[in-house]
């Protein structure tokens, strides 16, 4: 199995005012291609944190991580874009996507910033949005699109140029129990057909019941870590 | 790109109220800046047109150093046939000749200093209004009468009327004195102080005559309507005495430094009142595009967890500045536009404006000038600040963090 993401002694401490917030303390996680793992925890355990530092949205403290072979704590600003743009998906709690785009243009907006050209962004963005159950409604703006079907959009722009992994904050927080339930099957589903890696974080107990693998934070630390199912 | 104009253009019509108020903004403060501008130049056209029509034509052809000391001595020999040869060349009629001097005019009672002017009645009423402001007696009758005309200010000083006799007394060409008795035929009103107190005109072979000038004369004094043509036809002129290298061609502005001087201030000044309005625009404006950027930061955060640099966002939020202020800037001109072609086909006349201007036979109306530099200044200015207020909110994104614009409310 080909390594995608590797954590190694990662802390993150914040400053707040005169008080040291150890917000991540020593992690060491390795995640294999393909592989569907779940960050829970209690909220303040540090799950979001642990995700944005390996999307590449902040920056460790000290430490080493690892994405695709690359050392994302060493990157720059624009490297850190490059990476997102071509190798990380991200789907986030609510209010993902752009209101002034419609669902297919929300897809292809990312396409665009690589640089597709239009027929093949056009063809690769109703291909998705099939997959994902929403033909039909790619000329609907997200204000005419249920939270469920928004999430789906989502999932559908996250991994539609097939990033190495893609990350998920939440992404069943706002939304009722079928739908929670129809969008983990559907990453589960894109995952295993793409080979798409998929790191989740969440404290809810139905999407950690679908992951393959369960790391459990508590207070900055990985308490738990073990393959499911 | 076109992905990201599209995008551009959906921002902007995110809050349609606050985008047409801003784009009514703008579009008000160009059509007024293009029909205010336009007004002023106009009006400068105007200022132009009156002191080239009044006396001193838009050309004149001088020896050399003349202008700058004015001697009776530095004169044009054959100056009739000159004037003849250029309207013939150019086929321009409103060409005449000139000639000047200083003499001390007396009448019964008082005595005054005066440029006495010896000109080509024929032609004179061509490049002058001051054959047409006679306001007692009559314009000169011909080349040779022996009878002179004089300004409303000095007759009244002079206590002269026409009809009366002046004696005049100066120094001729070639330093013998120059002197004659003359009749006044008539009395005129420029409505120029200077020349209503001062000039005294008579025909050219008189004043050759008294002065002995011979066939002498200093200036041949060149008309035209169109201000505009003046680089053409100075060029034109420069080419028909180019074989008279004493020979120099002046404009107007050469002749009359004092209109321009005068024009340069005022423009100047107007500006101060463009700025001001340009700057009211361009804080509301900056307003508008702060709001629009504050309230997505939010969106911005996902944008650069996608992938997106703030480079890119930027380059958007620059676009639509763009587009928003070239709708509001076409609108705005054409509008201004507008406005000033119908007061250049109309004319725009002010109360007592007809009254003053038939009484020194100038034209009673103004119109506003329609030219690139009139049309384009203007929003040209506006489009350059706003372009550079939206740099502002633009290059606060840069200092964006994805994780903290996520997070922001």
């Amino acid at each position: 199995m080909t390594t995608v993401v590797s954590c190694k002694q990662l802390n993150k401490i914040y400053q707040q005012g005169s008080i040291e917030v150890h917000a991540l303390t020593d992690i060491n996680l390795t995640v294999e291609a393909g592989d569907f793992v779940c960050l829970s925890g209690p909220s303040g355990s540090g799950k979001s944190t642990l995700l944005n530092m390996i999307g590449g949205l902040d920056s460790p403290s000290s430490g080493e991580i690892m994405v695709d072979g690359q050392r994302v704590d060493q990157m720059n600003k624009s490297e850190l874009a490059e990476l997102r743009l071509h190798k990380i998906g991200f789907v986030f709690q609510a209010y993902n996507l752009i209101p002034v785009l419609t669902a297919r243009e929300n897809i292809e907006m990312v396409m665009q910033m690589q640089g597709d050209s239009k027929q093949y962004r056009h063809q690769l963005s109703m291909a998705i949005l099939k997959e994902v159950g929403l033909e039909g409604l790619e000329n609907r703006r997200p204000s005419e699109l249920s939270g469920g079907q928004q999430q789906r959009v989502a999932v559908a722009r996250a991994i539609v140029d097939k990033p190495c992994l893609v990350l998920a904050d939440e992404p069943t927080a706002n939304l009722d129990s079928a739908n929670a339930e129809n969008l983990l099957q559907l990453m589960r589903d894109m995952g295993e057909e793409h080979q798409t890696t998929f790191i989740v974080s969440t404290h809810d107990p139905l999407v950690m019941s679908h992951a393959r693998r369960l790391v459990k934070l508590h207070d900055g630390k990985i308490i738990e870590n073990h393959e499911q199912h | 790109m076109a992905g990201n104009w599209l995008l551009a253009w959906r921002n902007i019509w995110r809050q349609p109220r606050r985008t047409v108020l801003t784009m009514l903004a703008i579009a008000f403060g160009a059509a007024l800046l293009v029909f205010s501008i336009g007004l002023q130049l106009g009006q400068y056209d105007l200022m132009i047109q009156n002191a080239v029509r009044l006396y001193q034509g838009l050309f004149q052809v001088q020896q050399q150093g003349y202008h700058d000391d004015a001697k009776i001595r530095t004169s044009i020999p054959g100056i009739e046939l000159l004037a003849r040869k250029l309207r013939q060349q150019s086929g321009l009629d409103s060409i005449a000749a000139r000639a000047n001097g200083f003499a001390l005019i007396s009448s019964a009672k008082r005595t005054y200093g005066s440029l006495v002017v010896g000109v080509q009645p024929e032609y004179e009423k061509y490049v002058s209004t001051l054959p047409g402001v006679i306001k007692q007696g009559r314009y000169l009758s011909s080349d040779n009468a022996h009878e002179l005309v004089i300004g409303e200010s000095l007759a009244r000083n002079m206590k002269i009327k026409p009809g009366d006799e002046i004696t005049l007394m100066g120094s001729g060409r070639d330093g013998s004195i120059a002197a004659s008795i003359i009749p006044v035929v008539g009395i005129y009103a420029s409505g120029s102080r200077e020349l209503d107190r001062q000039l005294v005109q008579m025909p050219l072979a008189a004043f050759q005559d008294i002065f002995s000038m011979q066939d002498h004369g200093h200036a041949i004094v060149i008309y035209h309507e169109d201000v505009k043509q003046q680089s053409q036809l100075h060029a034109v002129f420069k080419d028909l005495i180019a074989d008279q290298q004493q020979l120099v061609v002046l404009s107007w502005d050469e002749i009359q430094p004092g209109v321009k001087q005068m024009i340069e201030l005022d423009y100047s000044s107007g500006w101060l009142m463009y700025i001001v309005l340009v700057a009211v625009i361009v804080f509301s404006i900056l307003n508008t595009f702060l709001m629009s950027v504050l309230e997505r930061t939010r969106e911005f955060g996902i944008m650069l967890a996608l992938g997106y640099t703030p480079y890119n966002i930027g380059r958007l939020v620059m676009q639509e500045a763009f587009i928003l202020t070239s709708i509001a800037l076409i609108a705005g001109t054409l509008i201004g536009l507008g406005v000033n072609y119908y007061f250049y086909i109309y004319g725009l006349t002010f109360s007592g404006m007809d009254e003053i201007a038939r009484m020194y036979n100038m034209p009673a109306v103004i119109r506003p000038q329609i030219s690139p530099d009139s049309v384009l200044i203007g929003p040209g200015i506006i489009f350059l600040f706003t372009l550079l207020a939206a740099l502002y909110p633009a290059s606060r994104i840069r200092k964006l963090e994805p994780v903290e614009a996520m997070n922001h409310i």
